[in-house]
């Protein structure tokens, strides 16, 4: 999964009440994909 | 000499108010673009006796424990009163009721007290609102602004740069809604009538709100020392956009007069922060008795009404939702909010923003300073938005994640096993069941239900969790979180 991800420009869409961008964020660059933009939205 | 609070009151009210839905931000913005949603969403609202039949709405007023949700069969819109007579009876339950919009208008009628008036009301329907107020039981008695003579009704429209907003019932035109006309106020773009409008809906649904709270509390409204508001309007002039006094205005319109009052911001968790803010006074010896205060959103209402239309479904978030809490000096009797040292959660500026650091912050560490383990709180309470709203609008079932986020962290911190998350999660929660209205279904809608738990002994503990979306507000890229344990009083 990782080798699939690694190198790619990554764009993070999270939501206050499921998966917030940060954590979206820390997986995708573990995997090695550079974050261009994240957003956490509230849908509330 | 500090003293213990208690939490000794609630209540909780909703106004149904179908014609108001176009003035929701999400309505006004899309029939802006396409005027033809206009007919669209009227011709989509539910009628009173749907609204009030509709079971989230009868366990926000108490007429259902939120438990019982569950067994109810979906869609809940299908419920319906056989009656007007059923409809009425189902609108009032013992935290609260479910009024009409002619009686909401009655409200933001009482609750203007500009002149020149910003609520023009047509004369043949105003002796009915009159009325419809002096026979409530509840409400302030005081008599609306009746300055509004036809000579200052007609300066009004004469100043108007625009139109007044219409104000609806049955498809027909009952009153209108101005801008500030006053010379200091033409030029400003912050009262607006939408604006204005924004500001008196949470007023008058406060007013409602508190007066319910007197009522039950068997007070007058000059035993109350101080109040405090929770809501996410902004009232201002250009000069101080939010600068506040939703509280005073509350509980002037509501005649605590002995009383004064401040406004608490933090988005949706600011109930949880007003009232430990309220805890707070009375410990101190500041106040002897606190209203905590949260009128409705009108920017919330039809938010997820494109859904709706789409799936022929009536519109649900119809309804302006209000609550107050009355936070007094102990009286042996009413269940206490723990204030011992690290015992109210809090989401540090400093910690991590991933939902492992969020829910150690608001969950683990609090339980951890009283010598607690999640396993051992009765009920949590969320984010309590109600499922068939949300989901819907492709949300999801907001109080459901966040049951499972703590059901998770209750794992990771080696409290509960993974196999029995699912239970767990059967066993603290509950299905959400508060209008979708910012603020008001943070985690205190379920606090009436939480007392009276508490005082028949059905739980024991309950711990209430807000969250907050700082980050909307476009000057940080934080969230807030706030958490708070309810316990019996140990003199009870």
């Amino acid at each position: 999964m990782s080798d699939t991800i690694k190198g790619l420009k990554a764009i993070v869409f999270g939501e206050r009440d499921d998966v917030a961008g940060p954590a979206i964020r820390a997986c995708l660059e573990a995997a090695g994909a550079e974050i261009v933009h994240e957003n956490t939205a509230c849908f509330v | 000499m500090t003293t213990t609070p208690v939490i000794r009151e609630f209540s909780y009210c909703l106004a149904h108010v179908p014609e108001l839905v176009q003035y929701g931000s999400k309505p006004m913005r899309e029939i802006s673009r396409d005027p033809s949603l206009a007919d669209r969403i009227v011709a989509a609202t539910r009628s009173f006796e749907a609204a009030a039949a509709y079971p989230p709405n009868q366990a926000f007023i108490g007429r259902i424990r939120p438990e019982e949700l569950a067994s109810i069969e979906r869609p809940w819109f299908a419920a319906a009163a056989e009656s007007a007579e059923q409809a009425n009876e189902m609108s009032v339950g013992p935290y609260g009721e479910i009024v009409s919009e002619a009686l909401f208008y009655s409200l933001l009628w009482q609750a203007d007290i500009l002149s020149p008036p910003l609520f023009e009301v047509h004369d043949d329907v105003a002796h009915r609102m009159e009325k419809v107020l002096a026979a409530h039981p509840v409400l302030p008695d005081a008599s609306p602004h009746r300055e509004p003579s036809e000579a200052a009704a007609a300066a009004a429209h004469d100043l108007e740069e625009g139109h007044p907003l219409p104000l609806m019932f049955d498809g027909r035109e009952v009153a209108w809604f101005h801008r500030d006309n006053r010379a200091e106020g033409r030029e400003d773009e912050n009262l607006m009538a939408h604006t204005l409008l924004e500001n008196l809906c949470t007023k008058a649904s406060g007013a409602l709100a508190l007066s319910w709270l007197l009522r039950r509390a068997e007070l007058e409204p000059d035993a109350i020392d101080y109040v405090i508001t929770c809501g996410e309007e902004a009232v201002g002039d250009r000069y101080q956009r939010g600068g506040g006094g939703m509280a005073k205005a509350i509980a002037q319109m509501v005649g605590c007069s002995r009383a004064s009052g401040m406004d608490v911001k933090n988005f949706c968790a600011a109930p949880a922060n007003a009232i430990l803010t309220a805890c707070a006074l009375v410990k101190a010896g500041l106040h002897e008795r606190v209203a905590v205060v949260g009128g409705g959103s009108l920017a919330k209402l039809g938010m997820k009404f494109l859904s709706f239309l789409d799936k022929g479904v009536p519109i649900l978030d119809d309804c302006l939702g209000a609550m107050a809490f009355l936070i007094t000096k102990d009286d042996g009797v009413s269940p206490i909010v723990r204030l011992d040292e690290g015992a109210v959660g809090r989401a540090p500026i400093g910690a991590s923003a991933s939902d492992e650091a969020v829910y150690r912050s608001l969950v683990v560490e609090p339980l951890s300073a009283l010598g607690l383990t999640i396993p051992d709180v009765d009920r949590f309470a969320p984010e309590l938005q109600n499922p068939e709203i949300m989901e819907h609008a492709g949300s999801g079932d907001v109080a459901r994640k966040n049951y499972r986020k703590i059901a998770a962290m209750a794992v990771m911190s080696g409290q509960l096993e993974k196999k029995e998350m699912k239970s767990f999660v059967e066993r603290v929660g509950m299905s959400g069941f508060a209008p979708t209205q910012g603020h008001i279904p943070s985690a205190v809608p379920y606090l009436g239900h939480a007392i009276d738990a508490l005082r028949s002994g059905d739980i024991q503990r309950a711990m209430f969790v807000g969250k907050a979306s700082l980050f909307l507000g476009r000057c940080t890229d934080l969230f807030d979180g706030v958490s708070f344990l309810l316990e019996p009083n140990p003199a009870a």
